[in-house]
C-alpha cells in the first residue's frame, strides 16, 4: 500500500474509535509531559546556575597571586623542583600575563578604606575598582541609574544598603556628587604630587620605604545597585562604593598589602595582592593556569567545581528522567492494550483486507503506523503540556520569591532540542510498543479471520 | 464462453487440520481442471470442504498437499507476498456475509482493493464508478452499508471484487443470505460478468436448482472428496 492510503486508513481507523484512541494518546501527552517538564526543570535549573556563575566570571577565570601569599596560613612554603623562584606579582608581571594566548584582561585588585563626604556628613566605607567588563556580569542587571559612562570617568556607583546610608530615598542620589577622602601613597624618593591634592608628610623615611597622603577627589553617582557586584572569591567582597578600574589605579591609594611589602622590603616597586586573569573562556582556564603557575605565581580557579556542577547536572538529568519515563512506560502499555484490543474487533477487518489482497506487511504497517500517529500526537501534545507544566513550576517559585522580595528567576527551560527529542521518543516509544499487537495482526489467518463473528 | 486453457487445475490436493489426536480431512485428494471462462458451481452439504477448497484455490489458505495451479501459478509454492498479490490480481471473492467494512461508504469499500494494488489515485473514482455502475449501484456510492438491502449490499461485494478486474471471481454461498429473488438477480449478475472475456467463475453453494440454471459444471464434494463432476445441463 502507498503511504498516504495506509495513513487514510490508519487515521480513518483511529477516528472511529475515537475517544478510546484519544484516551491512549493523553495516556501519552501525560508520560510524555512528566518527561519534559522533568527535563525542562534540569536544564533550566542548568542554565540558571551556569547563567550566573559564567556571568560572575568565575570560571573564566584565573586567580594569580603570589606564591607566598598562598603558602601562608601555617603551612611550609616548599616549592615544587619544577617550580620557579616566587615572582612578584608587579605591573611587570601583569604585562607579561596578559600576553599569553587566549587572555581577554587582566586586572588587579584594587580596594581600600576610605571616608566619604555627602551633604557634609563622614561616611567610612570600602572602595572596590571595577573592570569595564564587570558590567556583563551580570551583577548591574537590574541596577538604579546606569553603569559607568567610561572605564576613566570620575563617577561611582553605590551598593545600596551603603546608599541608604547617605538617603534613604537612593533614586534621589544620582546625578549628586559625593567627596571621596583617601590615601595616596607616595614613593619617598620624592615625585611630584597630584595637582589640587594637599601633602602633609615629609620625605625622610627608610629607603625602600613610602608615604602616605591624604587626597580626596569627587565623584558623580550614576547608580545604585542592590547586590555586592565585588564580593565572593577572590577576596573581592564588602565594596560598598565602586568606582571604575582605570580611576581606582591612578589614585594609588595605599592599600592592604603595602604593609606587607614594607616588611618584605619590596615596597620600592608596587605590587598587587592578585591578579583576575578573565580567559577567552573556560576551555582554556587550564592550560592559562599552569602557563601562569610556571611563570613563579600562585595560580588557581574554579574550573573543578565547575566540571563537578556539569557532572551533578547530568546526573540530575539522569533521574528526574528515569522517573519521569516510568509514566511513558505506563502509557506504552496502554497503547499496546489499545492495539491488542483493536485486533481483537477488527479482527474480521484484517481478514477482508488479506482476503483483498493485503499482505502481512500491510497489515503490520496499518497497526505501526496507528501507533506512531497515537505517538506523534501524545508527544506534540505531550510536549506542549510540558512546557505548560515548566511555565507553571516557574510561575509558582515567582509568585513564591515575589512574597519575598528576590528578583525573578526562570527556573525550567524547554529547548528545542528537548520539544523534538521528546515528540522522536513518543513515537518511538509507541512503534515499539505496536511492534507486538502489528505482528499479531499481521499473522492473523485470514480464513480464521473472516469466519470470526 | 468457456476457453480451452485451463484456468485453475487442483491437483491431488488436501487439506487435513489436526484437532488434538484427530485428522480432519476437509479436503482430500481433489483434483480438478477448470477451463478459463467457465462458471463452476461447488455443490455439497454443509462440512463437506467445499469452502475449504474455494479458500485454497483463493489463496487464503494453503494445500497440505499437492499443488493448486491458477493461470499457471502454483500458489502452493510462492510466497506469501507473491500469495497477496495473486489474491489482489487474480482473483475477487465474495462471501455469503458481504464483509464489506460497515465504516466505509460503498465508494470507499470498492476503492479498498484498488489502493492495496496502488493503482494511481486519479484512475481510481472512474473505475470505482464503472465497477459500481456495472452492478447498479452507480448512485448509492455515498451510503454505507447499513443503508443497503441484502442484495445491494451483496452487489456491492462484487463490484468490488471486480473493481481490480480479475481473472476468477470466487463466490462462497452468495445467496446464502437472501431471499430467492434477490438470490436469482446475484446469479443472472454472476452470469452477466461471466460474459467478460477470460473470467472463471467458482461458486460454492447448496441451492442445486439455481447451480444448475446459471452454472456450467456442477463439482459435488462430501466428506472432502470430489463426488462428481460434470456439465450442469
Amino acid at each position: 500500500m502507498k503511504p498516504r492510503d495506509l495513513s487514510d486508513l490508519a487515521l480513518r481507523n483511529l477516528r472511529e474509535a475515537i475517544l478510546r484512541n484519544s484516551l491512549t494518546t493523553l495516556g501519552i501527552a501525560v508520560g510524555v509531559a512528566s518527561l519534559v517538564a522533568m527535563l525542562s526543570l534540569g536544564v533550566g535549573l542548568q542554565q540558571l546556575a551556569s547563567k550566573r556563575l559564567s556571568q560572575s566570571g568565575l570560571f573564566d577565570s584565573v586567580f594569580v597571586t603570589p606564591r607566598m601569599n598562598l603558602r601562608g596560613m601555617g603551612r611550609q612554603a616548599v616549592p615544587a623542583p619544577t617550580d620557579k623562584p616566587p615572582r612578584l606579582l608587579d605591573e611587570d608581571a601583569r604585562q607579561e600575563i596578559s600576553r599569553l594566548p587566549n587572555v581577554v584582561e587582566v586586572y588587579p585588585q584594587v580596594r581600600f578604606f576610605t571616608e566619604v563626604r555627602f551633604d557634609g556628613k563622614p561616611f567610612a566605607t570600602m572602595v572596590a575598582g571595577m573592570p569595564a567588563s564587570s558590567k556583563a556580569s551580570g551583577s548591574f542587571d537590574g541596577m538604579q541609574g546606569s553603569f559607568f559612562s567610561s572605564d576613566g570617568a570620575y563617577e561611582t556607583i553605590l551598593q545600596s544598603e551603603f546608599a541608604k546610608e547617605l538617603n534613604l530615598q537612593t533614586s534621589s542620589l544620582i546625578g549628586k556628587e559625593l567627596v571621596l577622602r583617601y590615601a595616596e601613597r607616595q614613593s619617598l624618593t620624592p615625585t611630584a604630587g597630584d595637582s589640587g591634592a594637599t601633602s602633609s608628610t615629609s620625605s625622610e623615611s627608610l629607603p625602600g620605604g613610602f608615604s602616605v597622603v591624604p587626597k580626596e577627589m569627587r565623584l558623580q553617582i550614576v547608580g545604585v545597585v542592590d547586590t555586592e557586584p565585588a564580593s565572593g572569591f577572590g577576596g573581592y567582597g564588602n565594596g560598598r562604593l565602586l568606582i571604575p578600574l582605570q580611576v581606582a589605579m591612578t589614585l594609588r591609594a595605599a592599600q592592604i598589602n603595602d604593609l606587607r611589602d614594607i616588611v618584605r622590603g619590596t615596597s620600592s616597586t608596587q605590587t598587587f595582592a592578585s591578579l583576575t586573569v578573565r580567559a577567552k573562556g573556560p576551555a582554556y582556564v587550564e592550560t592559562l593556569e599552569a602557563s601562569i603557575k610556571n611563570m613563579g605565581f600562585g595560580a588557581f580557579s574554579l574550573l573543578d567545581a565547575s566540571k563537578s556542577l556539569a557532572t551533578f547536572f547530568r546526573v540530575l538529568d539522569m533521574l528526574l528522567g528515569i522517573f519521569s519515563s516510568l509514566a511513558l512506560f505506563v502509557a506504552t502499555l496502554g497503547i499496546v492494550n489499545t492495539l491488542v484490543m483493536a485486533i481483537l474487533e477488527r479482527r474480521r477487518e484484517i481478514g477482508v483486507l488479506k482476503a483483498l489482497g493485503a499482505s502481512d506487511r500491510d497489515v503490520k504497517q496499518l497497526f505501526f503506523f496507528e501507533a506512531g500517529v497515537m505517538g506523534l500526537f501524545g508527544g506534540v501534545f505531550g510536549a506542549f503540556l510540558g512546557w505548560l507544566i515548566g511555565r507553571a513550576l516557574t510561575f509558582g517559585t515567582n509568585v513564591y520569591l515575589h512574597r519575598r522580595d528576590l528578583p525573578s528567576v526562570d527556573i525550567t527551560s524547554v529547548p528545542w532540542w528537548l520539544v523534538l527529542g521528546a515528540i522522536v521518543f513518543a513515537v518511538f516509544v509507541s512503534l515499539v510498543a505496536g511492534l507486538y499487537p502489528a505482528s499479531r495482526a499481521a499473522r492473523l489467518n485470514p480464513v480464521e479471520a473472516l469466519r470470526y463473528e | 464462453m468457456p476457453d480451452s486453457q485451463p484456468a485453475i487445475h487442483l491437483n491431488h490436493i488436501s487439506r487435513h487440520y489436526t484437532m488434538g489426536e484427530a485428522v480432519i480431512r476437509a479436503v482430500d485428494d481433489v483434483s480438478l481442471d477448470l477451463p478459463t471462462g467457465e462458471f463452476l458451481a461447488l455443490l455439497g452439504s454443509s462440512g463437506s470442504g467445499k469452502s475449504t477448497l474455494l479458500n485454497l484455490i483463493a489463496g487464503l489458505d494453503r494445500p497440505t498437499s499437492g499443488a493448486v495451479i491458477a493461470h499457471g501459478q502454483d500458489l502452493s509454492q510462492v510466497s506469501s507476498l507473491e500469495l497477496a498479490r495473486y489474491r489482489r490480481q487474480t482473483v475477487g471473492m465474495v462471501f455469503q456475509s458481504f464483509n464489506l467494512l460497515p465504516r466505509m461508504t460503498l465508494e470507499e469499500n470498492v476503492e479498498l482493493p484498488l489502493r492495496l494494488a496502488e493503482v494511481e489515485r486519479d484512475n481510481r473514482a472512474a473505475r470505482v464508478h464503472e465497477a459500481l455502475d456495472r452492478v447498479g449501484l452507480g448512485k448509492r456510492i455515498a451510503h454505507r452499508p447499513s443503508e443497503l438491502s441484502g442484495g445491494e449490499q451483496q452487489r456491492a461485494a462484487i463490484a468490488r471484487a471486480l473493481v481490480n478486474r480479475p481473472k476468477i471471481l470466487l463466490a462462497d454461498e452468495p445467496t446464502g443470505n437472501l431471499d430467492s429473488t434477490t438470490g436469482e438477480s446475484i446469479l443472472t449478475l454472476l452470469k452477466e460478468i461471466q460474459k467478460n472475456p477470460g473470467m472463471t467463475i467458482v461458486m460454492v453453494t447448496h441451492e442445486r436448482p439455481l447451480a444448475e440454471r446459471f452454472a456450467d459444471r456442477l463439482a459435488v464434494m462430501g466428506d472432502g472428496k470430489l463426488l462428481s463432476n460434470g456439465a450442469a445441463r
